[in-house]
Protein backbone atom coordinates (compact mmCIF):
# COMPACT_ATOMS: atom_id res chain seq x y z
CA UNK A 1 0.00 0.00 0.00
CA UNK A 2 3.07 2.77 0.82
CA UNK A 3 4.63 1.63 -1.85
CA UNK A 4 1.93 2.09 -4.18
CA UNK A 5 0.81 5.55 -2.54
CA UNK A 6 5.07 6.28 -3.21
CA UNK A 7 4.75 5.24 -7.02
CA UNK A 8 1.81 7.55 -7.60
CA UNK A 9 3.46 10.51 -5.38
CA UNK A 10 6.38 10.13 -7.92
CA UNK A 11 4.02 9.91 -10.97
CA UNK A 12 2.37 13.45 -10.02
CA UNK A 13 5.83 14.83 -8.94
CA UNK A 14 7.67 14.16 -12.24
CA UNK A 15 4.97 15.20 -14.01
CA UNK A 16 4.69 18.54 -12.51
CA UNK A 17 8.22 18.83 -13.06
CA UNK A 18 7.98 17.70 -16.71
CA UNK A 19 5.40 20.97 -17.08
CA UNK A 20 7.48 23.28 -15.36
CA UNK A 21 10.60 22.71 -17.55
CA UNK A 22 8.17 22.69 -20.90
CA UNK A 23 6.64 26.28 -19.49
CA UNK A 24 10.36 26.92 -18.58
CA UNK A 25 11.67 25.96 -21.86
CA UNK A 26 8.54 28.27 -23.70
CA UNK A 27 9.19 31.43 -21.39
CA UNK A 28 12.88 30.91 -23.68
CA UNK A 29 11.18 30.02 -26.90
CA UNK A 30 8.12 32.05 -27.01
CA UNK A 31 8.48 35.49 -29.20
CA UNK A 32 6.55 38.07 -26.95
CA UNK A 33 5.65 39.01 -23.56
CA UNK A 34 1.71 37.67 -24.18
CA UNK A 35 2.46 34.49 -25.47
CA UNK A 36 5.32 34.05 -22.65
CA UNK A 37 2.12 34.79 -19.94
CA UNK A 38 0.54 31.10 -21.76
CA UNK A 39 4.13 29.56 -20.48
CA UNK A 40 4.30 31.01 -16.86
CA UNK A 41 0.29 30.16 -16.61
CA UNK A 42 1.27 26.58 -17.33
CA UNK A 43 3.77 26.82 -14.48
CA UNK A 44 1.53 28.31 -12.65
CA UNK A 45 -1.30 25.58 -12.93
CA UNK A 46 -0.55 22.10 -13.86
CA UNK A 47 3.65 22.61 -12.79
CA UNK A 48 3.14 23.77 -8.98
CA UNK A 49 -0.18 21.54 -8.93
CA UNK A 50 0.83 17.95 -10.04
CA UNK A 51 4.19 18.79 -7.58
CA UNK A 52 2.12 19.69 -4.71
CA UNK A 53 -0.29 16.90 -4.96
CA UNK A 54 2.47 14.38 -5.47
CA UNK A 55 3.94 16.12 -2.32
CA UNK A 56 0.71 15.64 -0.64
CA UNK A 57 0.34 12.11 -1.63
CA UNK A 58 3.82 11.40 0.26
CA UNK A 59 2.66 13.82 3.24
CA UNK A 60 -0.56 11.59 4.01
CA UNK A 61 -3.70 12.62 6.02
CA UNK A 62 -1.79 14.87 8.15
CA UNK A 63 -1.33 18.97 8.80
CA UNK A 64 0.62 18.87 6.12
CA UNK A 65 -1.18 17.61 3.41
CA UNK A 66 -3.84 20.77 4.41
CA UNK A 67 -0.99 23.37 3.84
CA UNK A 68 0.13 21.71 0.78
CA UNK A 69 -3.61 22.63 -0.02
CA UNK A 70 -3.76 25.91 0.74
CA UNK A 71 -0.76 26.96 -1.09
CA UNK A 72 -2.20 25.52 -3.90
CA UNK A 73 -5.73 27.26 -3.33
CA UNK A 74 -3.82 30.36 -2.99
CA UNK A 75 -1.50 29.62 -5.88
CA UNK A 76 -4.74 28.85 -7.96
CA UNK A 77 -6.54 32.22 -6.80
CA UNK A 78 -3.74 34.78 -7.57
CA UNK A 79 -1.93 33.53 -10.49
CA UNK A 80 -4.55 34.53 -12.87
CA UNK A 81 -5.00 38.03 -11.20
CA UNK A 82 -1.37 38.79 -11.51
CA UNK A 83 -1.16 37.24 -15.34
CA UNK A 84 -4.36 40.03 -15.59
CA UNK A 85 -2.37 42.95 -13.94
CA UNK A 86 0.60 42.24 -15.99
CA UNK A 87 -1.40 42.02 -19.43
CA UNK A 88 -2.68 45.24 -18.75
CA UNK A 89 0.36 46.98 -17.70
CA UNK A 90 2.13 46.14 -20.78
CA UNK A 91 -1.26 47.33 -22.70
CA UNK A 92 -1.37 50.71 -21.25
CA UNK A 93 2.43 51.42 -22.21
CA UNK A 94 1.65 49.98 -25.64
CA UNK A 95 3.08 46.77 -25.91
CA UNK A 96 0.92 45.07 -28.15
CA UNK A 97 0.90 41.37 -29.24
CA UNK A 98 2.35 39.86 -32.66
CA UNK A 99 -0.77 38.94 -34.06
CA UNK A 100 -1.48 38.13 -37.60
CA UNK A 101 -4.15 41.10 -38.71
CA UNK A 102 -4.47 44.66 -38.01
CA UNK A 103 -7.77 44.53 -36.62
CA UNK A 104 -7.09 42.46 -33.87
CA UNK A 105 -3.93 44.57 -32.89
CA UNK A 106 -6.21 47.57 -33.05
CA UNK A 107 -8.55 45.35 -30.64
CA UNK A 108 -6.38 45.74 -28.01
CA UNK A 109 -5.36 49.34 -28.85
CA UNK A 110 -9.11 50.20 -27.94
CA UNK A 111 -8.31 48.48 -24.58
CA UNK A 112 -6.15 51.22 -23.31
CA UNK A 113 -7.19 52.66 -19.91
CA UNK A 114 -8.21 56.15 -20.95
CA UNK A 115 -5.79 57.69 -17.65
CA UNK A 116 -3.07 59.98 -18.27
CA UNK A 117 -1.04 59.17 -15.62
CA UNK A 118 -0.56 55.79 -17.82
CA UNK A 119 1.25 56.13 -21.27
CA UNK B 1 -24.63 38.28 8.34
CA UNK B 2 -24.04 34.31 6.49
CA UNK B 3 -20.56 36.12 4.39
CA UNK B 4 -19.39 37.47 8.31
CA UNK B 5 -19.55 34.02 9.70
CA UNK B 6 -18.55 32.52 6.96
CA UNK B 7 -15.22 34.63 7.32
CA UNK B 8 -14.59 34.20 10.89
CA UNK B 9 -15.37 30.20 10.04
CA UNK B 10 -12.12 30.29 6.97
CA UNK B 11 -9.68 32.41 9.57
CA UNK B 12 -10.27 30.21 12.45
CA UNK B 13 -9.55 27.54 10.16
CA UNK B 14 -6.67 29.61 8.90
CA UNK B 15 -5.23 30.03 12.48
CA UNK B 16 -5.75 26.45 13.69
CA UNK B 17 -3.44 25.51 10.60
CA UNK B 18 -0.86 27.80 10.88
CA UNK B 19 -0.42 27.28 14.47
CA UNK B 20 -1.17 24.08 15.75
CA UNK B 21 -1.80 24.37 19.27
CA UNK B 22 -4.41 23.70 21.29
CA UNK B 23 -3.09 25.90 24.87
CA UNK B 24 -6.49 27.77 26.42
CA UNK B 25 -4.33 30.94 25.96
CA UNK B 26 -3.18 30.58 22.00
CA UNK B 27 -6.76 30.03 21.48
CA UNK B 28 -8.35 32.81 23.38
CA UNK B 29 -5.39 34.91 21.19
CA UNK B 30 -6.78 33.45 17.84
CA UNK B 31 -10.48 34.15 18.80
CA UNK B 32 -9.59 38.00 19.58
CA UNK B 33 -7.88 38.70 16.48
CA UNK B 34 -10.60 36.72 14.46
CA UNK B 35 -13.34 38.81 15.88
CA UNK B 36 -11.11 42.08 15.46
CA UNK B 37 -10.52 40.87 11.95
CA UNK B 38 -14.38 40.28 10.86
CA UNK B 39 -15.29 43.81 12.84
CA UNK B 40 -12.20 45.71 10.82
CA UNK B 41 -13.71 43.53 7.30
CA UNK B 42 -17.65 44.78 8.95
CA UNK B 43 -16.32 48.34 8.72
CA UNK B 44 -14.31 48.19 5.30
CA UNK B 45 -17.86 46.51 3.64
CA UNK B 46 -15.97 44.17 1.98
CA UNK B 47 -18.10 41.49 4.15
CA UNK B 48 -20.59 41.58 0.77
CA UNK B 49 -21.36 38.97 -1.46
CA UNK B 50 -18.67 39.54 -3.98
CA UNK B 51 -15.50 39.26 -1.21
CA UNK B 52 -17.29 35.91 0.06
CA UNK B 53 -19.01 34.31 -2.21
CA UNK B 54 -20.46 32.22 0.00
CA UNK B 55 -23.89 31.54 -1.92
CA UNK B 56 -21.49 29.47 -4.81
CA UNK B 57 -20.38 26.71 -2.40
CA UNK B 58 -22.74 24.11 -3.66
CA UNK B 59 -22.96 25.40 -7.25
CA UNK B 60 -18.57 25.21 -7.65
CA UNK B 61 -18.69 21.84 -6.75
CA UNK B 62 -19.63 21.03 -9.53
CA UNK B 63 -18.03 23.76 -11.15
CA UNK B 64 -14.48 23.34 -10.24
CA UNK B 65 -14.09 19.71 -11.19
CA UNK B 66 -15.02 20.36 -14.39
CA UNK B 67 -12.45 24.07 -14.54
CA UNK B 68 -9.76 21.69 -13.40
CA UNK B 69 -10.41 19.06 -16.31
CA UNK B 70 -10.33 21.91 -19.03
CA UNK B 71 -7.11 23.46 -17.29
CA UNK B 72 -5.36 19.94 -17.34
CA UNK B 73 -6.45 19.41 -21.00
CA UNK B 74 -5.17 23.10 -22.03
CA UNK B 75 -2.01 22.62 -20.27
CA UNK B 76 -1.44 19.03 -22.22
CA UNK B 77 -2.48 20.88 -25.26
CA UNK B 78 -0.26 24.16 -25.26
CA UNK B 79 2.39 21.83 -23.67
CA UNK B 80 2.35 20.32 -27.02
CA UNK B 81 2.36 23.69 -28.93
CA UNK B 82 5.48 24.56 -27.01
CA UNK B 83 7.77 21.57 -27.80
CA UNK B 84 6.45 20.53 -31.34
CA UNK B 85 5.25 23.95 -33.08
CA UNK B 86 1.61 25.43 -33.92
CA UNK B 87 1.90 28.31 -31.56
CA UNK B 88 -0.18 31.44 -34.11
CA UNK B 89 -1.10 34.10 -31.20
CA UNK B 90 -4.30 35.72 -31.99
CA UNK B 91 -6.89 38.24 -30.03
CA UNK B 92 -10.58 37.41 -29.99
CA UNK B 93 -13.81 38.91 -28.25
CA UNK B 94 -16.28 36.63 -26.48
CA UNK B 95 -19.12 37.41 -24.79
CA UNK B 96 -20.04 37.23 -21.41
CA UNK B 97 -23.53 36.89 -20.71
CA UNK B 98 -23.44 36.88 -16.72
CA UNK B 99 -25.87 39.24 -15.26
CA UNK B 100 -23.18 40.85 -13.05
CA UNK B 101 -19.98 41.80 -12.23
CA UNK B 102 -18.96 38.72 -9.81
CA UNK B 103 -20.39 36.56 -12.94
CA UNK B 104 -18.10 38.02 -15.17
CA UNK B 105 -15.19 38.33 -12.91
CA UNK B 106 -15.16 34.60 -12.45
CA UNK B 107 -15.63 34.15 -15.64
CA UNK B 108 -12.57 35.82 -16.54
CA UNK B 109 -10.20 34.29 -14.40
CA UNK B 110 -11.21 31.01 -15.27
CA UNK B 111 -10.42 32.23 -18.69
CA UNK B 112 -7.02 33.42 -17.44
CA UNK B 113 -6.26 30.42 -15.38
CA UNK B 114 -6.71 27.87 -18.56
CA UNK B 115 -3.35 27.80 -20.41
CA UNK B 116 -3.36 29.14 -23.53
CA UNK B 117 -5.79 31.64 -22.58
CA UNK B 118 -5.73 35.14 -21.22
CA UNK B 119 -8.15 38.01 -20.83
CA UNK B 120 -6.75 41.17 -21.34
CA UNK B 121 -10.37 43.41 -20.73
CA UNK B 122 -13.48 43.04 -19.78
CA UNK B 123 -15.77 45.87 -20.53
CA UNK B 124 -19.37 46.03 -21.87
CA UNK B 125 -20.13 41.99 -21.60
CA UNK B 126 -17.09 41.31 -23.50
CA UNK B 127 -13.95 39.91 -22.71
CA UNK B 128 -11.19 40.09 -24.89
CA UNK B 129 -9.02 37.60 -25.01
CA UNK B 130 -5.17 36.72 -26.04
CA UNK B 131 -4.81 33.08 -27.28
CA UNK B 132 -1.81 31.34 -28.12
CA UNK B 133 -3.03 28.72 -30.65
CA UNK B 134 -6.07 27.97 -32.74
CA UNK B 135 -7.27 24.99 -30.74
CA UNK B 136 -7.19 26.87 -27.22
CA UNK B 137 -9.09 29.53 -29.20
CA UNK B 138 -11.57 27.43 -31.06
CA UNK B 139 -12.52 26.03 -27.45
CA UNK B 140 -13.43 29.19 -26.21
CA UNK B 141 -15.32 30.14 -29.24
CA UNK B 142 -18.32 28.00 -28.59
CA UNK B 143 -18.92 29.74 -25.32
CA UNK B 144 -19.10 26.19 -23.58
CA UNK B 145 -17.43 27.80 -20.44
CA UNK B 146 -19.56 31.00 -20.38
CA UNK B 147 -22.33 28.77 -20.37
CA UNK B 148 -20.69 26.64 -17.53
CA UNK B 149 -20.42 29.96 -15.24
CA UNK B 150 -23.85 30.94 -15.75
CA UNK B 151 -25.06 27.92 -14.37
CA UNK B 152 -22.51 28.30 -11.47
CA UNK B 153 -24.03 31.68 -10.92
CA UNK B 154 -27.66 31.24 -11.44
CA UNK B 155 -28.22 32.95 -14.72
CA UNK B 156 -30.39 31.88 -17.41
CA UNK B 157 -28.11 29.95 -19.88
CA UNK B 158 -28.68 31.49 -24.05
CA UNK B 159 -29.42 29.07 -26.17
CA UNK B 160 -27.33 30.26 -29.42
CA UNK B 161 -24.38 30.07 -27.11
CA UNK B 162 -22.16 33.03 -27.25
CA UNK B 163 -20.64 33.66 -30.73
CA UNK B 164 -17.75 36.59 -31.06
CA UNK B 165 -18.35 39.70 -31.86
CA UNK C 1 17.09 10.89 -3.81
CA UNK C 2 13.99 11.31 -5.42
CA UNK C 3 13.28 14.82 -3.97
CA UNK C 4 17.00 15.61 -5.46
CA UNK C 5 15.76 15.25 -8.59
CA UNK C 6 12.69 17.23 -8.40
CA UNK C 7 14.55 19.81 -6.54
CA UNK C 8 17.05 19.63 -9.71
CA UNK C 9 14.10 20.00 -12.22
CA UNK C 10 12.61 23.06 -10.08
CA UNK C 11 15.96 24.70 -9.81
CA UNK C 12 16.25 24.06 -13.89
CA UNK C 13 13.46 25.72 -14.47
CA UNK C 14 14.40 28.84 -12.04
CA UNK C 15 17.21 29.48 -14.10
CA UNK C 16 14.98 29.12 -17.18
CA UNK C 17 13.02 31.77 -15.49
CA UNK C 18 16.86 33.94 -14.43
CA UNK C 19 17.95 33.79 -18.42
CA UNK C 20 14.60 35.65 -19.15
CA UNK C 21 14.87 38.02 -16.67
CA UNK C 22 17.93 39.11 -17.85
CA UNK C 23 17.45 39.01 -21.37
CA UNK C 24 14.09 40.90 -20.85
CA UNK C 25 13.81 42.58 -23.36
CA UNK C 26 11.41 44.90 -21.61
CA UNK C 27 10.23 45.40 -17.94
CA UNK C 28 7.11 43.18 -18.50
CA UNK C 29 9.27 40.06 -19.54
CA UNK C 30 11.22 40.51 -16.43
CA UNK C 31 7.94 41.37 -14.23
CA UNK C 32 7.05 37.82 -15.53
CA UNK C 33 10.46 36.17 -15.04
CA UNK C 34 10.44 37.08 -11.52
CA UNK C 35 6.79 36.00 -10.82
CA UNK C 36 7.62 32.68 -12.18
CA UNK C 37 10.66 32.74 -10.38
CA UNK C 38 8.81 33.62 -6.74
CA UNK C 39 6.31 30.34 -7.55
CA UNK C 40 9.14 28.30 -8.25
CA UNK C 41 10.68 29.14 -5.00
CA UNK C 42 7.84 28.51 -3.32
CA UNK C 43 7.82 24.85 -4.42
CA UNK C 44 11.48 24.58 -3.64
CA UNK C 45 11.02 25.91 0.21
CA UNK C 46 8.12 23.15 0.20
CA UNK C 47 10.24 20.33 -1.48
CA UNK C 48 12.96 21.31 0.81
CA UNK C 49 10.93 21.03 3.91
CA UNK C 50 10.10 16.79 3.18
CA UNK C 51 13.76 16.52 2.14
CA UNK C 52 15.04 17.68 5.81
CA UNK C 53 11.86 16.35 6.77
CA UNK C 54 10.88 19.65 8.84
CA UNK C 55 7.12 20.62 8.10
CA UNK C 56 7.37 23.79 9.42
CA UNK C 57 9.17 25.24 6.42
CA UNK C 58 5.75 24.76 4.40
CA UNK C 59 4.70 28.11 6.65
CA UNK C 60 7.62 29.76 4.98
CA UNK C 61 6.08 28.40 2.02
CA UNK C 62 2.92 29.76 2.18
CA UNK C 63 4.28 33.45 3.34
CA UNK C 64 6.53 33.50 0.37
CA UNK C 65 4.04 32.35 -1.75
CA UNK C 66 1.87 35.78 0.05
CA UNK C 67 4.65 38.33 -0.85
CA UNK C 68 5.67 36.78 -4.25
CA UNK C 69 1.66 37.47 -5.38
CA UNK C 70 1.49 41.12 -3.52
CA UNK C 71 5.17 41.83 -4.95
CA UNK C 72 4.01 41.20 -8.29
CA UNK C 73 0.93 43.47 -8.08
CA UNK C 74 3.06 46.55 -6.50
CA UNK C 75 5.42 46.05 -8.75
CA UNK C 76 2.86 46.19 -11.83
CA UNK C 77 1.21 48.99 -10.14
CA UNK C 78 4.42 51.02 -9.66
CA UNK C 79 5.54 50.81 -13.44
CA UNK C 80 1.68 51.60 -14.72
CA UNK C 81 2.26 54.43 -12.51
CA UNK C 82 4.83 55.55 -11.55
CA UNK C 83 3.51 56.29 -8.10
CA UNK C 84 2.14 53.52 -5.33
CA UNK C 85 -0.35 56.11 -4.14
CA UNK C 86 -2.02 56.69 -7.49
CA UNK C 87 -5.97 56.99 -7.73
CA UNK C 88 -7.46 57.37 -11.60
CA UNK C 89 -9.81 60.73 -11.15
CA UNK C 90 -12.62 59.98 -9.66
CA UNK C 91 -12.19 56.11 -8.32
CA UNK C 92 -9.74 56.47 -5.52
CA UNK C 93 -9.04 52.99 -5.89
CA UNK C 94 -6.97 53.14 -8.84
CA UNK C 95 -7.26 50.87 -12.17
CA UNK C 96 -4.17 48.03 -12.55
Amino acid sequence: MAAALDIISWIFIVGGIAFCLIGGYGLIKLKDVYARLHAASLIDTLGVGLILVGLMFQAGLTLVTAKLALILVFIFFTSPTATHALARAAINHDVLPEVDTEDEREMVRSTKTPSEAAK
Amino acid sequence: MTQAIALAAALAGFWVLLSGYWLPLIIILGIASILLCVYIAHRLDVCDHEGHPVHLTVPGLWYFPWLVKEIVVSNITVAKAILFGGVRPQVLRVKASQSDELGQTVYANSITLTPGTVSIDVDNNYITVHAIMDGTADGLRTGEMDQKVCKLMGDPVSESGSAKA
Amino acid sequence: MMYAAAAAGVVVTMLLALVRALIGPNIYNRILAVNVFGTLSVMLIAIYGFVDDRPEFLDLAIVYALINFIGTIAVTKYVTFKDMGHGDDGDPAGDI
